[in-house]
């Protein structure tokens, strides 16, 4: 959609400032094709630095005001740290208490992105009508009864975050050792309906993933296109057999070829995760210490990796429950064997995860443990350092804690979800750029199609950068190899598209 | 006051925030269609297909009322505070941030330059040798590249615009959300400045409110950690330090059902002009002694007096921010 008259009188956009916009430059060489092209993220966290002089215990409270979307991750690695900073040891119920509520928000939050954020590019259209892109053209598609069938099941898990951790938005439950108040069995019983809702509702959500996505050959061939794919690193989390978890496990690292590289716990993240600085983004790069930072190149020789749930199934062996474990089965089978490095890819993984979610959810709340009150082991050590790592939504999130005797925060650093990916978004979106740019003919659906390079990984930069994930804001300056802007095209938050030349 | 034709207008915007306010909305859930339909949403950007031109070209007032969540940081979120001011009859200031600073107020301790120096140089998984800052204008390979700079210091909306009402809350409930948009639906407005919740302090509508004693007084403060907490007992008559009694109510003691203190996120009642005062007061008021050394003993068992008074509030306090002196020698 162009609205060139009109949109000669806003040069300025939101995005060109800051608060989670992301920025684009792209600079053309003397043919019109791209030489260079930037993703920027114009914003800083400050919450490593204002954290110092707070208790520690109250962490889990601050840290998930770093993030109202997934606030439950946040909260969530930050009890482990706590655990970890006390040297205390939840009892079995805590753990499950904790890994329930967990899974809980990971169906909640993987449906929002599949059915609000990211889904409308597939299931409404790639180059359908920016005002068509949205959740309400996903409802128009899929039918209102699917809309609400969507509102409700959200609803409903929401008040399972509520009943268990206090509130939805920034919970309450918590504490080194274990968690602030049990489960009742009027709440179990609550969370068993809801979780066998949920278990449905995934496969539901699966069923449509193949009906509009794979049984679409243009939107196959979209996925499989070497536009969208880069051989990289990948990390996730996983159990003792190598399976998929969100909540705890070890950390692995497979290469480009799919081979372990790396298996570690959290505390030892540092001799494996490092982060590079650019002048030109607030946010940092992380990479593969022992390889290095070679730039932003794909392969074994660069230390760029890849997280979230692509890299997750990349990284793993497969997926504790059935029914995920036969959609993991499938999902390799149809994009020929592992490791798949289809960035487009993730948002079927996504909806694996989803599955996989709903029914780890179930398995723990039909749990006659549950209601065990025996919910906290007190910590007695002296605090000293922590560091918890729990699968967010969007990769692998690391909270590191040192505190002095009293437990009082000295020095706190974080690895963000989305940090991790940052190399590799800024690398898709000038791939995209490079690929669909040329010639000093400029496609007036290209916003899209690099917005749906990064979109793939449901960057939070409310977590990277205070600001909200989804209908994100473009700002693309099309420069001439002299430096003068040739063209800037703008995509709002409603998906609509200017141009100025 | 004018009512436009049709339905009435209404614009949500976030500033600097952590999108928990979104989420709030989005919980209406169901209910949200009942808003939809009382309501015409003119601009929402994280849901619907309206864009900053739109409001721009709108006639000033145009719009019924502006929800507003997150603090100003930026000059980008300053310009657009101004531009919805403009365009709208009522301003309301949504959520913890907007309303008194929220979490990320108490960036304001620090300044930007301790920030920097803290994230790209001092972290231990930074690598960088060579001593790289972001900067607001950058060359590489004569290419130039630049970033938006930041202000210093956290501020609630009404240091920037005037605002009419609060929705207060982090994040404000559903329940909280519904009624401020009656009221406003109302056509009987209350004083302007008014928070859109209950006057009264969260205890009168706490579920444990009957085992609060009539005289609580307290010789010892203990943290969650530390201590087993009775899931029925008065968290204060516990012994955790539990902002109840400064606090606005409204919020149906969320905190306190999961079994956790309240940290004062619904901000002060209407009488209170320095929240954070106002807690140290009540505090110091249930100690039980009249003895100065006595009353500082036991307040030195709260650890981070600042981040737990102001822990949503700093911004909109008398205190603000701390002194630029006292940051650059490392006291406060």
């Amino acid at each position: 959609m162009s609205m060139e008259g009109k949109t000669r009188r806003i040069t300025i956009d939101p995005i060109t400032r800051l608060e989670g916009h992301g920025k684009i430059e792209i600079f053309l060489d003397e043919s019109g094709n791209v030489e260079r092209a930037y993703f920027q993220v114009p914003e800083l966290r400050g919450f490593e630095k204002f954290v110092e002089g707070r208790p520690a215990e109250e962490m889990p409270q601050i840290t998930s005001r770093i993030c109202g979307v997934c606030p439950t991750a946040h909260h969530m690695a930050s009890t482990k740290a706590l655990d970890a900073l006390y040297q205390v040891d939840p009892p079995p119920v805590a753990k499950k208490i904790r890994e329930l509520f967990y899974n809980t928000f990971m169906v909640e939050d993987h449906a929002l992105h599949f059915y609000f954020l990211g889904g409308p590019d597939f299931v409404v259209g790639p180059s359908a009508p920016p005002q068509e892109r949205n959740v309400l053209g996903v409802i128009a598609k899929v039918g209102v009864e699917v809309g609400q069938k969507v509102i409700a099941m959200r609803r409903k898990l929401r008040e399972i975050l509520a009943a268990v951790g206090g509130k939805p938005v920034h919970p309450v439950l918590g504490l080194p050792g274990g968690v602030a108040k049990r489960i009742t069995p009027e709440v179990q019983k609550q969370i068993r309906a809801v979780a066998a809702e949920a278990v449905g509702f995934a496969q539901f959500t699966l069923e449509v993933f193949h009906d509009v996505v794979l049984q679409n050959t243009d939107y196959v061939n979209l996925i499989l296109s070497d536009v969208f794919t880069h051989r990289t690193y990948y990390m996730g989390l996983v159990d003792q057999d190598n399976r998929v978890n969100f909540y705890d496990g070890w950390i692995r690292v497979v290469s480009p070829d799919g081979k372990e590289w790396a298996r570690f716990q959290a505390h030892q993240y540092l001799e494996v995760v490092a982060e590079h600085v650019e002048p030109w983004s607030y946010v940092k790069f992380c990479y593969l210490k022992p390889i290095g930072w070679r730039g932003f190149i794909d392969g074994a020789d660069s230390g760029v990796y890849c997280v979230a749930p692509l890299a997750r199934l990349n990284a793993s062996e497969g997926m504790a429950t059935p029914l995920a474990q036969e959609a993991y089965r499938e999902f390799y089978a149809t994009l020929g064997g592992k490791p798949v490095h289809h960035t487009l890819a993730n948002h079927w993984a996504r909806v694996v995860e989803l599955l996989y979610a709903a029914e780890r959810m179930k398995e723990l709340a039909d749990d006659p443990e549950l209601t065990d009150p025996h919910v906290r082991t007190l910590p007695t050590a002296t605090p000293r350092e922590g560091v918890g790592v729990v699968e967010a939504p969007r990769g692998t999130l690391i909270h590191h804690y040192q505190t002095d005797e009293r437990g009082i925060i000295q020095k706190a650093n974080l690895i963000v979800a989305t940090q991790n990916n940052a190399a590799r978004i800024a690398m898709s979106v000038e791939k995209a750029a490079k690929g669909l740019i040329s010639g000093h003919r400029i496609p007036e659906g290209i916003l899209n199609m690099v917005e749906m390079a990064f979109r793939a990984y449901d960057p939070c930069h409310a977590c990277a950068t205070h600001s909200l994930p989804g209908n994100m804001p473009l700002f693309i300056r099309v420069r001439d190899p002299k430096g003068n802007t040739v063209a800037t095209l703008r995509r709002d938050f409603d998906g609509s598209i200017h141009r100025d030349a | 006051m004018r009512q436009p034709a049709g339905k009435p207008k209404v614009a949500f915007y976030w500033c600097a925030s952590c999108g928990g306010c979104e989420e709030a909305v989005v919980d209406l859930a169901e209910r949200i269609l009942d808003v939809v339909q009382a309501l015409d949403i003119v601009f929402w950007p994280v849901a619907l297909d309206f864009k900053r031109a739109d409001v721009e070209s709108m006639p000033d007032g145009s719009i019924l009322a502006s929800f507003i969540n997150g603090a100003v940081r930026t000059g980008e979120q300053e310009e657009m505070v101004l531009l919805l001011r403009r365009k709208s009859q009522l301003l309301i200031a949504f959520g913890a941030c907007a309303q008194i600073g929220g979490v990320p107020g108490l960036a304001n301790l620090w300044d930007r330059q301790s920030i920097f120096q803290k994230v790209y140089l001092d972290s231990p998984s930074t690598v960088n040798p060579e001593g790289v800052l972001p900067q607001v204008r950058i060359q590489e390979d004569g290419r130039e590249l630049s970033l938006p700079v930041f202000y210093d210091t956290v501020r609630p909306l009404d240091q920037v615009v005037e605002v009419d009402y609060y929705i207060p809350g982090c994040a404000p409930t559903p329940k909280v959300i519904l009624h401020a948009v009656q009221t406003l639906l109302s056509g009987e407005l209350p004083p302007r400045g008014s928070v859109l919740a209950p006057d009264r302090a969260l205890c009168e509508e706490c579920p444990r409110r009957d085992t609060k004693p009539e005289k609580l007084l307290l010789a010892e403060f203990r943290r969650p950690h530390e201590v087993f907490i009775d899931e029925g007992k008065c968290l204060l008559a516990q012994g955790i330090l539990c902002l109840g009694p400064a606090t606005r109510a409204g919020c149906e003691a969320l905190c306190i059902q999961g079994n956790m203190p309240c940290t004062g996120c619904f901000g002060p009642t209407s009488r209170v002009r320095d929240f954070g005062a106002k807690i140290l007061s009540a505090v110091a008021s249930i100690t039980g002694s009249n003895d100065e050394q006595e009353i500082e003993r036991i307040l030195s068992q709260i650890p981070d007096p600042v981040g737990t008074f102001y822990r949503y509030s700093l911004p909109a306090s008398l205190l603000r921010r701390r002194r630029r002196g006292a940051l650059a020698e490392g006291k406060g």
